[in-house]
């Protein structure tokens, strides 16, 4: 039995403040995120109590879940949503909070915008009203999704009330097959560990997939970590780490830099550390995969077959399974594979940013997203935007038959004009296949991949994009 | 701040089945184009409640029998996915006082908690049996006791859970955190400093 201590424990303790009387912990929140969807409340609360903001310097905003992504001039044709961004804007400047508005170039999606500014950082706790900031446990932050009145306490105090997680280390080892991607390997460790799975414990990624991982490759697990039930998930710093850091608008440059390392590299969980669960997936076990269902976890390999009632192991799963085919209207017992689709979109806090549109334009050049499909290709920020457009990446969407559209949460969740009509069903690269999720009460959302989107909005059907783009090992970029 | 201690919560329950209830069924996205929480209520369920022509759907919400209710009993992971409080707002200002289920999503519990709103964890049997007795007199009193960990009803009870975090910080009156975390303000000075993040 070893002492070692996980990053989780450490980044715990190196923030604790004490105990409160209920028996939680004052925890203290290095960087808080806020957008314009759960902080206007906050504000109005301590407005209400006549508070400040204590530490302004360490709250950082920025617009996304509202703004549209095809129109660039305000006032915006939605007056609720425009009145949500001049809120934002006028608290930003109030409380002296630093704002990525949309006329800095740097406005995106919270969790794209926080590592592309090296605001991220290893060892740091960091809190956002949303539940995807376990996003920023990529750089072995400890990161949490809160409630507004949390995010009130955030403002006033830098602090927040909260129980220590346990923590699952979830290995992923060996060699993941050809067209399998960071969205598969959390797609299946969800549905292996169900949609509750996660109550209760903060999810440690590791293993050789992790370790080979890229900074956003390992974005894309984490930030689906709470679709697992975990509140947090986090991948230990290592050079990756600091690669993808050096030279970022907020971290430490010139002779800080080295120092700065080496304090983040000591929060790597110890080899000794005994975690509350383990959990080992071999990386060859993992396929393309798709979501038939209603939940995160109601998916598989896209060459499964969907499911039917009597298969589920309980009463209650039976009913489940039930309910999530009625809403998907998909038949039990075919094959998922060529299920019409009628709408794709790319983007997300999950897959929005640069090597995701590389990865797909590699593929998609020369094709054409098939007739009567909307395909939608949405940056995750103004940066990644450039960064496309640079290498000339948005024309190749443009080619192919995609809308390119300008950064945001767009059909994601949907509160901006980008929402499926009526029960269209959608070939999506986000993050949740919820009832109603993109925007439509009748819509209906199919999650995978960012290929496998291209390849369904090529096809016009769910489709291995194995077979449509004939992957093979050495076309394969892992 | 002085804070309502509370004990228990009573009142009359209804039923809403199904698991993995997401906070985007609770209150769906487009509702929180807002920035006051005043009127979420309206919007509780809003679409597994109504058609998109505004007409009621079958839903024990819309039950006649039902419109009283204050307890909220539901099934397992309840709450899940989104971190917004409009959810838990919503199904306060619709009029509920506490929420009984199977299991609950970690995030939307603590929502709950610092609003107020005790979240108790009961089994599938024992919830089915209250599901039941509720549904066959919808007006039969429900007692949520945070202070012992149990639900009675008629002549029946069951043991609920409750984290004793959750349970103290109610029945203290310490549900919302903001005057504790206040207290400790030259402490977090000092952290801050050390740890980096202020000059």
């Amino acid at each position: 039995m070893g002492n070692g201590k996980s990053l989780f424990e450490k980044v715990w303790d190196a923030h604790a403040v004490r105990e409160l009387s209920n028996g939680q912990t004052q925890l203290i929140i290095g960087t808080h995120l806020i957008h314009e969807v759960t902080s206007p409340q906050a504000f109005g609360m301590l407005r209400d109590l006549g508070l400040k903001v204590r530490f302004p310097e360490r709250t950082f905003a920025t617009v996304d879940h509202i703004v549209p992504t095809d129109e660039s001039s305000e006032p915006f044709s939605d007056p609720l949503a425009d009145a949500m961004i001049r809120e934002l804007r006028k608290n930003a400047e109030d409380f002296g909070i630093t704002y990525f508005d949309l006329s800095t170039g740097k406005q995106g999606i919270v969790h794209v915008v926080g590592p592309e500014q090296g605001i991220t950082q290893p060892g740091t706790t960091i809190a956002c009203g949303d539940s995807h900031t376990a996003t920023h446990g990529a750089f072995g932050a400890i990161a949490f999704g809160i409630g507004t009145t949390q995010v009130r306490d955030l403002l006033a105090t830098q602090t927040m009330a909260m129980s220590k997680l346990k923590v699952r280390r979830i290995n992923v080892d060996g060699q993941l097959p050809p067209g399998v991607y960071a969205k598969d390997v959390i797609l299946h460790i969800i549905a292996q560990l169900g949609a509750k799975g996660g109550i209760g414990y903060a999810y440690e990624y590791g293993g050789e997939v992790f370790d080979n991982f890229t900074m956003e490759e390992r974005m894309t697990v984490c930030n689906m970590s709470i679709e697992g039930g975990a509140r947090a998930g986090y991948v230990n710093p290592d050079d990756t780490t600091f690669e993808y850091l050096k030279g970022r608008p907020y971290c430490p440059g010139g002779d800080a830099w080295d120092a700065a390392v080496e304090k983040w590299r000591a929060f790597a969980s110890d080899p000794d550390t005994v975690y509350d669960d383990v959990v080992n997936i071999r990386a060859e076990d993992v396929a393309p995969s798709v979501t038939w269902g209603i939940s995160p976890d109601q998916g598989f390999s896209v060459t499964g077959t969907i499911p039917r009632p009597e298969e589920g192991e309980t009463p209650a799963e039976q009913e489940s399974i039930r309910e999530a085919l009625e809403y998907m209207k998909l038949e039990p017992g075919s094959p998922i594979k060529g299920t019409k689709i009628d709408v794709a979109f790319i983007g997300s806090c999950t897959n929005g940013r640069l090597s995701d549109f590389r990865e797909v334009a590699r593929f998609i050049k020369g094709r054409k997203v098939a007739d009567g499909v909307k395909a939608i290709a949405v940056p995750g920020s103004q940066i990644v935007a450039k960064l496309c457009e640079n290498e000339g990446l948005d024309q190749v969407f443009r080619d192919a038959g995609f809308d390119w559209r300008r950064a945001g949460c767009s059909m994601c969740l949907a509160m901006n004009p980008d929402k499926l009509i009526g029960d269209q069903l959608c070939a999506s690269s986000s993050n949740r296949n919820f009832k109603g999720r993109q925007g439509s009460p009748t819509g209906r959302t199919i999650l995978m991949s960012p290929l496998m989107v291209a390849a369904a909005a090529i096809t016009g059907e769910v489709s291995d994009a194995r077979e449509v783009f004939e992957l093979t090992e050495l076309s394969s970029k892992c | 701040m002085a804070l309502d201690k509370i004990t228990t919560v009573q009142g009359t329950g209804v039923y809403v089945p199904g698991s993995d209830v997401d906070t985007d069924r609770i209150i769906p996205a487009r509702f929180m184009k807002c920035v006051t929480f005043d009127g979420l209520g309206e919007y509780l369920f809003y679409d597994v409640r109504k058609h998109e022509d505004g007409s009621d759907k079958e839903h024990p919400l819309n039950d006649p029998r039902f419109k009283d209710a204050t307890i909220l009993i539901a099934g397992s992971n309840f709450g899940c996915g989104s971190s917004r409080e409009h959810a838990p707002q919503a199904i306060y200002r619709y009029g509920f006082r506490a929420v009984i289920a199977e299991s609950f999503a970690e995030i939307f519990f603590g929502n709950c908690v610092t609003l107020g709103i005790p979240c108790v964890v009961a089994t599938g049997d024992d919830i089915k049996v209250l599901a039941a007795a509720v549904e066959a007199d919808p007006t039969l009193a429900v007692t949520v006791d945070v202070d012992q960990c149990r639900v009675f009803f008629g002549d029946q009870s069951f043991t609920v859970h409750v984290p004793d975090s959750a349970r103290d910080a109610l029945i203290s009156g310490k549900w919302d955190p903001i005057a504790d975390l206040l207290e400790s303000a030259d402490e977090v000075s000092d952290r801050m400093q050390q740890l980096g993040y202020s000059a």
